[in-house]
């Protein structure tokens, strides 16, 4: 078995595994505690409990323009790195091949050309984050192991990815192979430090909005 | 008590005198214990991007980075991983995550207490929507429990169990109304076995703004309505809630409730205090365990109310103003139209700060801050925001509508020597009720 055939079988596979299990144990590990009952009666006016949870969820995409004076660099450059991952990962072309492959849906990607140049700026952009989280005073006291280390798994897909669809540096089958295990490290990863934020946001996000808009409060 | 400092020069209060080890314990079972989903969601939520720090008057007015709010749940978000997450058994197991050790709660203590007012503005910044604040509360729980609490917060709390209130025994409470009422001359009720209405004060009203007293028992008096003060059960500010005392803040929410029920009242009325509001209309239902059959309003949510269904008519001041919103009230409980109704009402011209309403920045004294003597210079820098801020504004007025802000601004103008009075929305109503 070489190493692309063993990156996209067992070492995919295995990845996965980690990756769902890990992500359902995570989940439920804290789902599964006690509710905090609100019995205190709504505010008048107050959005039924799914809609105050989509009201945090959504509305909390946007930033408040106060806190933009201090945090515009993360906010801006946290929205560049964000939406550029997405359109690396589901629309170039042989992504949307690939999972295909595995869930059977497809969509229309972008041109190879366009995304390996998101991909361009993605990879500036996260490198523009690091340097950010290492200068910055507040950054550096309150940043973990966990940061570091899923920055590293974000930034190793996107560069091995840029670097196999340019073929540069070695045989292509050789870079893909590192591209799919550099994604494997990224999916083994996920449910045990803040990638797995992609999944909590939704709960974080509507727990606090059930929470304020109960009290007719602004999120 | 004693008061210590760490080997990093951090001064602490501790009280009592059990083993550093039992305390730890104490602490971190007292946080893990009663952890709820919610919380278990935002402690494993933060993504450390430092957004909360860009909310945080007290970051933002000294450039700190340990006032970065989520810094100051550390020891317990350690705690958290360690005891309760998911993955508590592996990490363990692996030794990633320490135990809190008692030096670290020593000097965390400063940080929960001196430097949080439990504002919340970190919690409209966070783009992970990480109730901050309310985290703060529970870790605050846990320090109560190990007896690491400032000694001002922890004498209050004392006092609060011995007398009823933190700021005066309730056998002194009917004189108190009594005198005020003498002193304003208007007619006041206390004690009355049956009332529609019971009205309940704050350590502010009973000592700096007695005036309050008989400001609302002239409204009441004005509307014809039938109401009370009342010795079994007028302390609303909760001292509980704001150390982490939990059985104190059930006592204190049953007595106040259970009182005002017995008197037969259909809406009890919380006093301008912004700590009353959170403990008492959004919180009181949970030692309940069930929806409580009393209508919880705040002094200004009646006042709107009032004014809006026309009970209360008003003399127009003409003038110009400001608005101070007081934290928990606007930000934390969602009132925000109503005292900008009854300005209105009251001919006065709002010209609103740059930051109002949800976003409006704290006075810097809530949570205890203002009674907290040792956090004295932290709330002087967090002051300048808001000063800056009205000045930008050219009023006459600067009103607010929360005793302990009241107390925090004016402390603060007294510091810098700045001519402005902080005035009262109820007073102002009071002080101009059409005949």
């Amino acid at each position: 078995m070489d190493l692309l055939a063993f990156a996209r079988g067992p070492a995919l596979t295995f990845a996965l595994a980690v990756f769902v299990l890990g992500s359902l144990w995570r989940l439920i590990g804290i789902l599964a505690l006690p509710p905090w009952r609100d019995l205190s009666p709504a505010r008048e006016g107050a959005p039924p409990d799914w809609l105050a949870a989509l009201q945090g969820i959504f509305g909390k995409m946007i930033p408040h323009k106060t806190f933009l004076k201090g945090g515009m660099f993360a906010i801006v450059n946290g929205y560049v790195f964000h939406i550029g991952l997405a359109i690396c990962v589901f629309a170039f072309a042989p992504h949307i091949l690939f999972l295909k492959s595995l869930f059977g849906l497809s969509w229309p990607g972008l041109p190879n050309g366009l995304v390996f140049a998101v991909g361009a700026l993605t990879a500036g952009s996260l490198l523009a984050a690091l340097a950010y989280r290492l200068t910055s005073p507040v950054l550096k006291l309150i940043s973990r192991g966990d940061d570091y280390v899923s920055w590293l798994l974000t930034f190793l897909p996107v560069i091995t990815g840029l670097a196999a669809a340019s073929h540069i540096g070695a045989r292509y089958e050789t870079l893909l192979a590192l591209h799919v295990l550099s994604i494997c490290a990224f999916l083994i990863w996920f449910p045990f430090g803040k990638l797995m934020h992609a999944v909590l946001f939704v709960f974080s996000r509507g727990a606090t909005g059930i929470r304020f808009r109960h009290r007719g409060a602004q999120l | 008590m004693t008061a210590k400092t760490t080997a990093s020069g951090i001064a602490y209060d501790v009280q009592g005198d059990r083993p550093d080890v039992e305390r730890r314990d104490a602490a971190l079972q007292a946080f893990v214990r009663d952890f709820a989903a919610t919380a278990a969601i935002h402690m494993e939520s933060c993504l450390r991007c430092g957004m909360c720090a860009t909310a945080c008057q007290y970051y933002v007015t000294t450039a700190d980075p340990k006032y970065t709010p989520i810094n100051k749940l550390k020891p317990f978000e350690q705690a958290y991983h360690r005891h309760v997450g998911p993955f508590a058994p592996v990490y363990r197991f692996l030794g990633l995550s320490a135990n809190v050790g008692i030096d670290m709660l020593q000097e965390w203590e400063a940080l929960l207490f001196d430097a949080c007012s439990l504002c919340g503005r970190c919690t409209l910044a966070c783009p992970m929507g990480i109730d901050i604040a309310e985290l703060i509360k529970e870790a605050r729980h846990g320090m109560y429990m190990a007896g690491l609490v400032p000694d001002r917060l922890e004498l209050m709390d004392r006092t609060a169990k011995a007398w009823g209130s933190p700021a005066t025994p309730a056998d002194d409470f009917a004189d108190i109304i009594r005198e005020a009422g003498e002193a304003n001359h208007v007619p006041v009720n206390v004690d009355l076995p049956k009332a529609d209405y019971v009205i309940t004060t704050a350590p502010a009203e009973l000592t700096e703004h007695t005036k309050a007293l008989t400001d609302i028992a002239k409204i009441l008096n004005k509307m014809g309505l039938n109401w009370t003060y009342s010795s079994e059960g007028f302390e609303a500010s909760n001292i509980g809630y704001i150390n982490g005392d939990l059985e104190l803040q059930e006592k204190m929410t049953r007595k106040m409730i259970d009182n005002a029920l017995a008197i037969g009242a259909h809406t009890l009325i919380l006093p301008e205090c912004g700590h009353a509001y959170g403990a008492a209309r959004w919180e009181a239902a949970r030692w309940y365990g069930k929806e409580i059959p009393l209508r919880i309003i705040h002094m200004t949510e009646f006042l709107g109310e009032s004014v809006a269904s026309g009970k209360i008519k008003l003399k127009p001041i003409g003038e110009t103003a400001t608005f101070h919103d007081p934290c928990q009230l606007a930000r934390r409980g969602g009132v925000t139209e109503a005292p900008r109704a009854v300005l209105k009402a009251l001919g006065l011209e709002l010209t609103e700060l740059q930051d109002h309403g949800a976003l409006g920045w704290c006075c810097g004294g809530g949570g205890g801050v203002v009674s907290n003597v040792r956090a004295d210079p932290l709330r002087f820098k967090a002051f300048e925001l808001k000063k800056q801020q009205v000045e930008a504004t050219n009023t006459q007025h600067f009103v607010t509508a929360c005793g302990q802000c009241r107390i925090t601004l004016t402390l603060g103008a007294k510091k810098f020597k700045w001519d402005r009075k902080v005035e009262s929305l109820l007073e102002l109503v009071a002080d101009n009720l059409e005949d």
